[in-house]
This record gives C-alpha cells, structure tokens and sequence, in this order.
C-alpha cells in the first residue's frame, strides 16, 4: 500500500532545551488505522501537533500525500482533520456555528448539507443552535470530532478520543473510527488503552521518551503474543511435574499446588486434550481451572520498562 | 489567497460581537454620553465655544476618536488572546490559513466593531449637537485608517500578552491618558506655551487635530503633519506584524 504520509527524523526540542521528539520516523499508509501507544509524556501529542503544524519542529520533515508539511502547509493541510486530547471550545459559540468555521478554515464553500449530515451522525443535530457551553463533556469530545470532519480529511487524528468517556461513548467513537475507515480515511489515534488499540487498530506503534520503539501489524503482534496459559489449581500438591507428563510445556508453582500449561492459542492443536488425559492417567486432579491471555498491555508494560 | 477562511474567522468574530451587542456597542453609547454630560453641559456652560465652534460640537470628534482608538485596540488585542487562552487557536493554526489572512480576518473584524461603534456615536452626538462635517472624504479616511491601525496594535498586544492585565495595560493605561492629553477635551491653543510644546509631542494629538479639521476646518496642527502621524502609526504596525509574522513569534511553541 501507498504511504500517505511520511514521517522523517522528526526532532522537537522544545524552548527549555527539552528534548520531545528524537529523530522520529513513521510510513504510514493509505486507509489504516494506527494506534499510537505510549506513557503520559512519551511524546505522543507533540508528534500529532508537529505533523498538524501547531509546534514547529526543530529537524527533519513531514510529507502529507506527497506534500511537504512545511513548503507546501496549505496541499498538505487540507488532508488532515485533528482532534486534539485537550478539549479547546469557545464557551458561547453555536455549535452548528462552530463546525461552519472549521470548514470555512479550510478554504471550503459552505455547505448546510454536509454539515447536517455531519452533526447527525454524531448526535448533535438537536443541540445545533446552543452555545457549546451548554454542551456534557462526551457531546463536547463529538463537537471536535464533527470539526474534525467538516473539511472531508483524508486523514483523521485522533489525540485519545475516548479519555475520560463512558462506556456508550467509547463503543461509539470505536463504530466511527470504522465507519471512517470504510470511507476510506486514514485514522491515526493515541490511546493508553490497550485494548482499544487491539479493537480498531490495523497497525500499533509504541513511543516512549519521544522515541518510536516499535511498530508493528497488530494481527503479527497478537500472534506473538497469542501465547495462552492453563493454570490448573491441584487438589492435592506435587512436589515435581510427574515424569510422565513431561511432554508438555509445564511448570509447578512453588508451592507445588498449581500446574501451568503454556500453550499457542492460534495453533490448530493446542494439546490441551491429551494433556488432560495424560494428567488423569498420571492420576493428577485438579480441583479448578482457568486460562490467561498475554496482551498487548504486557508486551506494553515489557517494552516501556525495559529502559 | 485562502479567502473563505478569512471570511470565515471575520463571520465569527462578527458573530461574536453580536452575542456581547450590550458590551460592545451600548456601553460606548452611554459612556459618550456622559461625557456629553459632563464635558458639554457642566463645562460648556463656561466655555461656550472653541474657535467659533460650540464646546458641545468641538468636542465630538475627540470623543469620537478616543472610541475608536480604544475600541480597535481592545477588540483586537481580545479577539486573537481568547482563542490563544482557550486553545482554540490550535484549529486555525492547524488549518490552510496564513498569517497574513489571520491578521486580515481579525484586524478587520476588530476595526469593522469599532468603525460600527465610532458610527453609532457620531449619531448619538448629533441628537445633541448640531454637527457640521467639512470635510466628508477626510473624516472617512481619518476614521477607517485610525481603526484599522489601532487594530493592528491591538492584535499585536493580543499576540503579545501573555495575561489579562497586559491586554488592558495598553488601552487603559497608555492610549486613553494620551487620548485626554491630547486635546479631546479642548484645543492646544488653550494651554500655556510651555505645555503647548509638551504636548506637540504626544502622537495621539495629530490624528486627534486631522479629525477634528474634517469635521470644523480648524486644526492644532497641519493636516499633513496628522495624515504623517496616521501613516507612521500604520507603518510602524505593519512593520511588527511583519516582523511577527517572519519570526512566528508566540504563536507556536
Ligand atoms: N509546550 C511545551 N513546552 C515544553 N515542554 C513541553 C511542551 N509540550 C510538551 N512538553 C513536554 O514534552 C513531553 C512530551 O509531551 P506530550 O504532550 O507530547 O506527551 P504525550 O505522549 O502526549 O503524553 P500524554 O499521554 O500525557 O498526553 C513531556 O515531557 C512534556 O512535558
Ligand atoms: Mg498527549
């Protein structure tokens, strides 16, 4: 697939001499969704601000669908919608007022229509002629959205779109990264949860101290770590793993009363049936039984603490 | 030339003006006013009139300019500071707008406000006055070039200011002081000599001078001298802008 954007030893030293962003680079390409993960401070937002023009970089360069960020600002803005994680409204503008002027930002005629549509889809439509003051904090996040969206982007950034958002919303904004990408647009989100990188995203990337660490297929990713655990709670304690069953992956805890099988989730046998076999024939009984997963949260966790 | 952005901004900043009518357009009404009240009735009953022109009339365009130097100032410097104090910035930022455009879509709206303000007063005035205007085409000249200047310096402060006493120091504690110093309230030939000088050197005293000859023909100084002070104003502002604009000075971390 074609790159539509492009991401080149990005550098931001802010004015204190911090150093925000070291030498970052980032393909990404045309229709996916990327999720960004990364701590609080990792660098996350002043990527996103970087490539949208709100923090001048201090080295390298961005390209947006073949456009320089920086030469070519207005071709290259004009593909990007930004949500930002702050959540920046004028108190007494009018809501349908306010997603007019996105549009209008962006050199567009304007157009009732797409603008109706636009607040609809995202619930708002009845709220469209009071001040934005009087919207909750969830109809506020969809406002930015629906901003977001009035320049028809091809690319949309999504700085933690679902932050402090209730559950509806969250399964909400999880359709609407969808339905977006079945239009065809580029999503780029930041999350610190992990589970909703694994829900949306195509790819995942992890930046920690302002630099990538990882990138990522998120299928690749959760192959690797498809890995499952068996953990078995004995009714009686072994002292060692009976010789018998030491064809399979297992080990005893020390205090000798759980067994844990680890096993490939994705693998067409899992073993998991002669295992139980061989336990009854070695004449091992277990009194319960539960399995585990390794997510994405621990490779997560694993990669940030390693530095 | 993205002009639907710069359309835009000024229908918002417009919008904007409309939803605070009270503040922006009463409150200079009433104030005009009351000085109408003061200055006309309580001391214009001792000094009838000022080079052949009644105290009342002779006052007006002092009145008028004073409004509109304040006005453009403070919508201005208001206009670009909130959306900086809120954030909202980031979308105009974000967006395929120049800085160029930024300044033309807020210094315009801010000086629109101010013109529309000016305009109001001069009608409010001429319910108690009667008022004579000369010169037509200067008076429009003096008035649009004094409100598209000091809105420029009041975009300026709004870039400038980093909190709300900055944004009102200007206004408050520089323009309205050399506004009543410089001869508002009555003509420089009223003072002693040596405060005469002193007062030459006050700037605001030259556009204060040209307005009020478009309106009575009778200056404190030459027409061309104010027309000069008016341009030097405006060139002085520019060149700030431009030196904000070539520097990105502020606007982004
Ligand atoms: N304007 C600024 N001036 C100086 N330092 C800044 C500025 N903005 C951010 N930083 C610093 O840059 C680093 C990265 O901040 P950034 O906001 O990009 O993190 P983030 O990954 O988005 O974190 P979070 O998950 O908390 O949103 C932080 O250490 C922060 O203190
Ligand atoms: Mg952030």
């Amino acid at each position: 697939m074609a790159s539509i954007l492009s991401v080149r030893d990005l550098e931001k030293t802010y004015d204190g001499g911090f150093q925000a962003l070291k030498s970052v680079s980032l393909e990404i390409e045309q229709g996916e969704v990327f999720a960004l993960l990364g701590p609080n401070g990792a660098g996350k937002t002043t990527l996103i601000s970087t490539i949208c023009g709100l923090v001048q970089s201090t080295g390298g360069s961005v390209t947006v669908g073949g456009y320089d960020a920086e030469k070519d600002y207005r071709a290259a803005r004009k593909l990007i919608g930004l949500v930002p994680q702050e959540m920046p409204t004028a108190p007494f503008e009018i809501v349908g007022d306010t997603v007019a002027l996105s549009r209008g930002l962006f050199g567009l005629r304007p157009d009732r229509k797409l603008v109706e549509k636009i607040l609809k889809d995202l619930s708002l439509w009845d709220k469209r002629d009071g001040p934005i003051k009087s919207l909750s904090g969830g109809m506020k996040r969809r406002l930015l959205v629906a901003k977001a969206l009035a320049h028809e982007p091809k690319i949309l950034f999504l700085d933690e779109p679902t932050a402090g958002v209730d559950v509806e919303l969250r399964r909400d904004m999880w359709r609407l990264v969808s339905d977006l990408k079945a239009q065809g647009v580029t999503i780029i989100l930041t999350t610190h949860y992990i589970e909703e990188a694994e829900e949306m995203a195509d790819r995942v990337g992890v930046i920690n101290k302002g630099e990538i660490i990882l990138v990522e297929d998120k299928d690749e990713l959760m192959r690797k770590l498809g890995r499952k655990l068996l953990k078995l709670s004995l009714t009686a304690p072994l002292s060692e793993v009976p010789p018998e069953l030491a064809r399979h992956d297992l080990t005893l805890s020390e205090d000798g009363t759980e067994l844990t099988y680890t096993y490939d989730s994705q693998a067409d046998r899992t073993g998991i049936t002669t295992l139980l076999s061989d336990l009854s024939a070695a004449g091992v009984h277990f009194q319960d039984l539960q399995t585990d997963q390794s997510s994405l949260e621990d490779i997560f966790v694993d990669l940030v603490k390693r530095d | 030339m993205n002009f639907e952005a710069i359309k835009a901004i000024y229908v918002s900043e417009m919008a904007r003006t409309r939803r605070t009518l009270m503040q922006s357009v009463v409150s200079p009404v009433i104030s005009t006013v009351l000085y109408f009240v003061v200055f006309g009735a309580a001391i214009g009953s001792r000094i009838t009139e000022v080079d052949g022109v009644s105290y009342g009339a002779f006052i007006v365009p002092g009145l008028i300019m004073m409004s509109l130097m304040t006005q453009s100032l403070s919508n201005a410097a208001f206009g670009i500071y909130f959306p900086q104090f809120t954030g909202t910035i980031f979308e105009i930022l974000s967006a395929p707008v120049s800085f160029f455009e930024i300044t033309v879509a807020y210094v315009g709206a801010a000086a629109t406000k101010s013109i529309i303000v000016g305009a109001v007063i001069l009608i409010t005035a001429s319910f108690f006055v009667p008022l004579e205007i000369q010169h037509p085409v200067w008076m429009v000249a003096f008035f649009v070039l004094t409100s598209v200047t000091f809105a420029l310096l009041g975009f300026i402060i709004g870039i400038w200011a980093d909190n709300f006493e900055r944004l009102q120091f200007v206004p408050l504690l520089i323009v309205t002081p050399l506004a009543f110093l410089g001869g508002s309230f009555y003509s420089i030939s009223m003072l002693p000599e040596f405060w005469q000088k002193v007062t030459l050197l006050n700037p605001v005293l030259y556009l204060i001078s040209g307005f009020r000859w478009s309106f009575y023909g009778q200056a404190d100084v030459s027409l061309w001298l104010s027309l000069l002070a008016t341009m030097v104003f405006l060139g002085g502002s520019l060149a700030v802008v431009h030196w904000i604009f070539k520097t990105g000075y502020r606007l982004k971390p």
